[in-house]
């Protein structure tokens, strides 16, 4: 069977996931919009975890996250369940299947096999709905694809069990209950309260903080674990803010757009200008990324080029330290 | 960043026909989707981040076939994987995997524990014991 399902293609899986799902039911979300109620904007730094050898930078919350905030501040009800057995796992997705429910999946990236060999990494929080099953196919909307893909019963099963840090365990979540009426306004003022105070968190971890704590280390690497591994530390940054899913500059650009259509429905042109500023910031995030990529292509060293990272990164924290003081004050 | 501003450098992303949404400003200073074809900046970062991955299979299979390692290491980094992901993988203690990945305990494993490890690489027993090469 088939559900008739649209597929939309969106710049990072969860928003695109959501987005689509609510889409289904009639309601019309867009992706920068759902980013920015779930407070999606965020960045974290943790040195004592290893990610793929290099220590954990995300510009995301944590994977989840963002659709759970939405939901709760648009009441929608949305069911989730985790399974031991995989056949329950299945048999619960045929039977939603049936009744003519697409399904939310969490999944490991590694084994999907539509994904090109570069980016098969173990990593367990991806997103996709699946909206139909034809013999034994699976037929799915992953969001990250330009088009609609399939996966047979046990290429499904693999990726739903995967192992590793956050194992998905077969999650698979629902729509079960709309609201009748929803007040966006005060939604969309929630959303963006919580990531102003999430970026100006008073952590060391937790947004601009971070940040500067990130470019005073940029600053200390090359001497206390050397230029190669700094490279790689570096490398590792590049890809959690540019890589697939991020819609470029590390979210900045979907949180512009979210900003930009916020202000337009809220009649609020502060919200507009605070987009224009995001999307410069977002540019000097893609211009980082530039820079660090020179020391590949031409194998520079010298510590002056990574004074000169540092600086750059502190730029950015102090420029957005200042947006978010001001983008507080304007809901 | 502008429409006309959106990379559309060859990434390998664009070998399998799978393109990325980027979000871009348009003439009007509205905010609009454009399909990216990849950045040559990514395409550094990932492929620094691939040539490690490769160092480390070199490495152990030279491990390997010197007699220090066991396959199942070679396998292991063949599959981007750690000792805790394996462990979680095979169902077996890391300890236990650790200890397998010495030679000498592994000529001793069971066909039963082969099978498990030999699952998870999705491939055969004897393809695991047989040797690399």
């Amino acid at each position: 069977m088939e559900i008739n399902f649209e597929h939309r293609q969106s710049a990072h899986c969860e928003n695109g996931v959501i987005s689509n799902l609510l889409n289904h039911r009639g309601i019309h979300i867009s992706e920068p919009m759902a980013f920015g109620i779930g407070s999606g904007l965020f960045f974290v730094y943790l040195p004592f975890i290893k990610v793929n050898f290099a220590p954990g930078f995300s510009y995301r919350p944590m994977p989840g996250k963002i659709f759970r905030r939405l939901a709760k501040r648009l009441g929608i009800g949305v069911k989730h369940q985790r399974f031991s057995s995989p056949e329950k796992a299945q048999a619960s997705l045929d039977e939603k299947l049936k009744q003519g429910i697409p399904v939310g999946l969490q999944v490991g990236v590694y084994h999907l096999t539509y994904f090109p060999d570069e980016y098969r990494f173990h990593f367990n929080a991806h997103n996709l709905v699946v909206y139909g099953k034809e013999a034994s196919e699976y037929l799915i909307s992953d969001p990250v694809m330009d088009y609609a893909t399939r996966l047979t019963e046990e290429e499904l099963q693999r990726v739903r069990f995967a192992k590793g840090a956050l194992p998905p365990k077969g999650h698979l979540y629902y729509l079960e209950r709309l609201p009748t009426n929803y007040d966006l306004e005060r939604a969309i003022k929630k959303g963006i309260r919580q990531t102003c105070n999430d970026m100006l968190a008073p952590v060391p971890i937790v947004g601009v903080r971070a940040m500067k704590w990130v470019a005073a280390n940029i600053r200390k690497w090359p001497k206390t674990i050397g230029i190669k591994k700094t490279n790689h530390y570096l490398g590792q940054l590049v890809r959690m803010q540019e890589e697939i899913g991020t819609g470029g500059g590390g979210f900045r650009f979907i949180y512009a757009a979210f900003l930009q259509e916020a202000g337009t429905l809220l009649n609020n042109p502060a919200l507009i200008q605070r987009s224009e500023e995001m999307t410069a910031i977002g540019d000097a995030w893609r211009d980082f990324a530039l820079d660090i990529s020179r020391i590949y292509k031409n194998r520079k060293s010298g510590s002056d080029v990574y004074e000169k990272l540092s600086d750059q990164l502190l730029n950015l924290a102090e420029r957005e330290r200042e947006l978010f003081m001001r983008l507080k004050k304007d809901v | 960043m502008k429409k006309n501003e959106v990379p559309q450098d060859e990434g390998s992303l664009a070998k399998k026909n799978v393109h990325e949404l980027c979000y871009a400003v348009d003439e009007n200073g509205r905010y609009t989707t454009v399909q990216s074809r990849g950045w040559e900046v990514k395409t550094l970062a990932l492929n620094e981040s691939l040539e490690l991955i490769e160092e480390r299979i070199a490495d152990t299979k030279r491990a390997v076939m010197a007699g220090t390692l066991s396959p199942i290491a070679y396998f292991m980094e063949l599959h981007r994987m750690d000792l805790p992901l394996l462990a979680s993988y095979v169902g077996i203690h890391r300890w236990f995997v650790k200890r397998h990945f010495n030679p000498k305990h592994f000529r001793k494993l069971s066909e039963k524990t082969l099978r498990k490890y030999a699952d998870v690489f999705g491939i055969s027993v004897e393809q695991l014991t047989s040797g690399i090469c």
